[in-house]
């Protein structure tokens, strides 16, 4: 049976002659992305900003009435709603500001779910209430808070790790991918408005863990041609590391795909931001392994000296007998 | 590298199979099939955003544990003061500023005073701080302050008892299997699997059921009642809102005298009555011999006098004591339904909370999203596993066989470890497993590849498959470091549902190592030793 190889053998591509560029592109991508969440914003959920928020699917329509809802909500006084879908078309979340002084007396909030919940159930007798949520403002200030330091603290950890088993200028290289993945993965959810909620920190975190597979592989394999090339210039040595492991980068990043793909399209609805974001990271984290990761250590200036290997004292002993002799 | 004695094939063997079977009891109740009874039942539990349920944090205002231990001190300081011998006499007693301060008129009874009130105060926490400091100010001025040490540990006492009063009502409820547990220093979870309307829940839970009979200050100026001012020893107290549509400042109020009633919690039982001329539903309290001895004494001295029933700061009812009552048993009247008497009977039967509780976030889960999200995750791994099981299968050949059998068992494996140690699947769970599966074959891809590369610089095979194990298992080790870093600070941070997905990935980083190095080194080293091929085609 023939096998099927994506990358041929031998593939020779000078992706580093475009680091300057693909560079630039990367950074404009970020600042791009940054642009986005500072001016669209984050459509953050109840987790983070505080509010109610109740999902409803509407069993025998194929499309739920927003509009009519929107009116519906709205006459009963509590303010405008955020309704906006989550999955099918017929599924969607209607989210609130949680109503004045729920903060000492929780009895309102649960009050204007009851009369949200019985409203939607008397004006649509097909509307299922599948889950109805209620952060306080206190406790949400805490959770995005925690999400932000478990973040931080995630990337860091992690970037330290490769610092310890490579060198610091690997360690900068992967915190630099890392945000940059985490970054474009922002500016995709400014862009979409998809729901950003406590689960797609979940998502972040399990990127920051993921992306870097491939760039640990790229990684792995210029350490071991550092050491096997001394005289070869940095820029080609990167290059035939790159070249030498794309098969790998391609054929990992397609397998995870392929499960995320089948989890997007057939998946449960309410996760769809959540794999949409991995799947995202995933696909940007492939890119920033041989694009980010990989041209930083020209500029940071690694050099084969970066990973001799110190002489132990038996080694010094044989060589020095060996010279003698 | 490639050696494999027959005792470390039995062991492998024996441990992936004992790992892969612990997942039955889990997969037959997927499938609907009921595991045979008697027989060790290792099962993954589902999280209730998939099995449907209430999710509660309750939290609890220190500041308010604080000011009831100021107001207990009152009480004790004046206790003491009374019955010390020779007797002191104090002024101008009261609470300000988060202190409790009073004047002693002689000046030179302040060391009597200070070793009087001494005792009162004990040792805070491991620091040696003590729980109250105590100073004298302009002389005479004695200002008493609980420190931080002794209202943290009020806190922490406060918050066990409301753990285990929390417990006794949602038992009372029936609620079937609750996680009630403490989380950070002043908040409690309450998890509830089923709960459509968690609403009566709730109610149980937000109802302090500090119960207290204070005497009326008939003496009060009706028309300053109504404006909020209290006459020197007494307080202000509304009355419960009854008709709808009132609110808390407009609510009839009443004057009651601050001291010298009594606290309604040494009861031994608690039912809801009726009234049988009215109808109206009521509570009858039973107290035991303590509390009955103080509510007889409360009564006989002060038949003919109005007195109020207080429950969490507002009166319930200001009947007059028409004769003294002996018997250790009171009917609570109020506008109670025949529901709202029973929920307050059962808060009186397990006791008040010590501290209000709030409600700072709740989750409910109806049964319809999680059964719809199991069937759907279910899907999507299917056709996940089975499109990259071609994929594999087209790019590596046998070895893509090798790498499938250690995806099958590893899926097992996760699923079983997860039953035997209990943990929950939760919906971003069920996307961990999916991913989990797509990560695992990495090991095999960057094996694999390896031994490509081994062959074309023209090793042989034997050489080739043990150098590609050999050097990939590098980077496949860091990358799962990198991955369990992630996963630990997600356990740390995270919510429940979050929890699940970290404990998902963690599992199942280990076991696809496990599978995905381990067995199909074991697999590839039996072929080869069986075959000796000159070549592979890979």
């Amino acid at each position: 049976m023939k096998l099927l190889k994506l990358v041929p053998d031998h593939t020779n591509i000078h992706f580093l002659k475009w680091r300057v560029p693909f560079y630039i592109v990367s950074l404009l991508l970020m600042a791009a992305s940054w642009t986005l969440v500072l001016t669209k914003g984050l459509n953050l959920g109840v987790d983070f900003v505080g509010g109610q928020m109740i999902r409803v699917t509407f069993e025998h329509s194929a499309a739920a009435p927003v509009a009519a809802l929107r009116t519906e909500v709205t006459k009963l006084g509590y303010g405008e709603p955020i309704i906006q879908r989550y999955g099918k078309p017929n599924e969607i979340s209607i989210r609130m500001k949680l109503p004045e002084g729920a903060d000492h007396d929780s009895a309102l909030s649960d009050k204007m779910a009851r009369t949200i919940t019985a409203d939607l159930k008397q004006n649509h007798a097909d509307a299922r209430i599948d889950g109805v949520d209620s952060v306080s403002g206190k406790v949400s200030k805490e959770l995005g808070w925690d999400a932000f330091r478990a973040l931080g603290l995630a990337a860091l950890a992690v970037a330290a790790y490769i610092w310890l088993r490579f060198e610091w200028q690997f360690g900068i290289g992967a915190l630099l991918s890392l945000v940059h993945d985490v970054t474009l993965t922002l500016g995709m959810f400014a862009l979409t408005q998809l729901e950003f909620d406590l689960n797609i920190v979940a998502a972040l975190l399990t990127l920051i863990g993921y992306s870097l597979n491939d760039t640990i592989v790229v990684y792995d394999r210029i350490r071991e041609n550092l050491k096997k090339y001394r005289k070869m210039p940095i820029p080609e040595l990167l290059d035939l590391s790159v070249n030498e492991t794309l098969a790998r980068t391609i054929v990992t990043s397609l397998s995870m795909l392929i499960t995320l793909v089948a989890l997007l399209i057939f998946g449960p609805d309410v996760i769809f931001g959540f794999t949409a974001a991995i799947t995202l990271g995933i696909f940007v984290g492939t890119y920033s392994s041989i694009y980010m990761a990989a041209p930083i250590l020209i500029w940071l200036k690694v050099t084969p000296k970066s990973f001799i290997p110190t002489e132990s004292a038996i080694d010094r002993q044989e060589r020095l007998a060996r010279e003698r002799g | 590298m490639l050696e494999f004695p027959r005792w470390k094939v039995t062991w492998l063997w024996a441990l992936t199979l004992l790992a892969s079977l612990a997942a039955l009891p889990s997969i037959m109740s997927a499938a609907g099939y009921s595991w045979p009874a008697g027989w060790p039942e290792p099962k993954v539990n589902l999280g209730l955003d998939l099995a449907g349920g209430s999710h509660i944090l309750l939290e609890a205002d220190p500041t308010q544990v604080r000011q009831q231990r100021i107001e207990a001190m009152e009480e004790s300081v004046r206790n003491k003061l009374r019955t010390a011998n020779p007797a002191v006499r104090v002024s101008d007693i009261s609470i300000r500023d988060g202190a409790l301060t009073f004047l002693v008129d002689d000046v030179t009874k302040v060391d009597t005073v200070r070793e009087a009130v001494l005792p009162l105060t004990s040792g805070a926490g491991l620091t040696g701080r003590r729980d109250w400091d105590i100073n004298v100010i302009d002389g005479n001025r004695f200002l008493l302050k609980p420190t931080q040490e002794g209202v943290d540990q009020a806190v922490t006492q406060a918050m066990d008892t409301a753990v285990e009063v929390v417990r006794k009502r949602i038992d009372a409820l029936g609620t079937k299997e609750p996680t009630i547990i403490r989380s950070g220093a002043n908040r409690i979870v309450v998890q509830v699997p089923g709960l459509q309307d968690p609403q009566a829940l709730k109610n149980l839970l937000g109802q302090t059921a500090k119960l207290e009979f204070k005497l009326v200050d008939q003496s009060a100026d009706p028309s300053a009642v109504a404006q909020g001012i209290a006459p020197p020893g007494s307080e202000i107290v509304p009355f419960a809102q009854t008709t709808p549509g009132m609110t808390a400042k407009s609510a009839p109020k009443i004057a009651v005298k601050r001291l010298g009633g009594i606290r309604g919690d040494q009861l031994t039982n608690a039912q809801q009555t009726n009234n049988p001329q009215t109808n109206q539903a009521t509570v009858t309290i039973t107290f035991n011999t303590e509390g009955g001895a103080k509510f007889a004494k409360l009564t006989t001295a002060n038949v003919g006098k109005p007195f109020a029933i207080i429950l969490d700061g507002k009166v319930l009812s200001a009947p007059s004591i028409n004769e003294p009552i002996l018997g250790g048993s009171a009917v609570i009247s109020g506008s109670f339904t025949a529901e709202s008497a029973n929920q307050l009977a059962i808060s009186l039967r397990s006791g008040a909370l010590p501290v209000d509780l709030k409600v700072v976030e709740e989750r409910t889960v109806g049964p319809d999203l999680g059964a719809d999200s199991i069937r759907k995750g279910m899907i999507a791994m299917g056709v996940g596993t089975l499109a990259l099981a071609v994929f594999i299968l087209v790019t590596y050949g046998r070895f893509g066989v090798y790498a499938c059998f250690a995806l099958v068992f590893n899926v097992l494996m996760i699923l079983g470890i997860m039953g035997i140690i209990g943990t929950t699947l939760t919906l971003p769970g069920i996307a961990g497993f999916v991913l989990t599966i797509g990560a695992a074959v990495d090991a095999n891809v960057l094996i694999n590849e390896r031994i490509r590369e081994e062959r074309h610089r023209g090793r042989r095979v034997m050489q080739a498959v043990e150098m590609g194990y050999k050097e990939a298992s590098r980077a496949i080790f860091d990358a799962n470091i990198t991955n369990i870093i992630a996963a630990t600070l997600m356990f740390a941070f995270g919510s429940g549902p979050v929890k699940g997905f970290a404990v998902v990935l963690m599992i199942g980083i280990a076991t696809s190592v496990f599978t995905a190095v381990t067995m199909t080194r074991m697999w590839v080293a039996q072929w080869l030793r069986r075959t000796r091929p000159a070549d592979i085609n890979l």
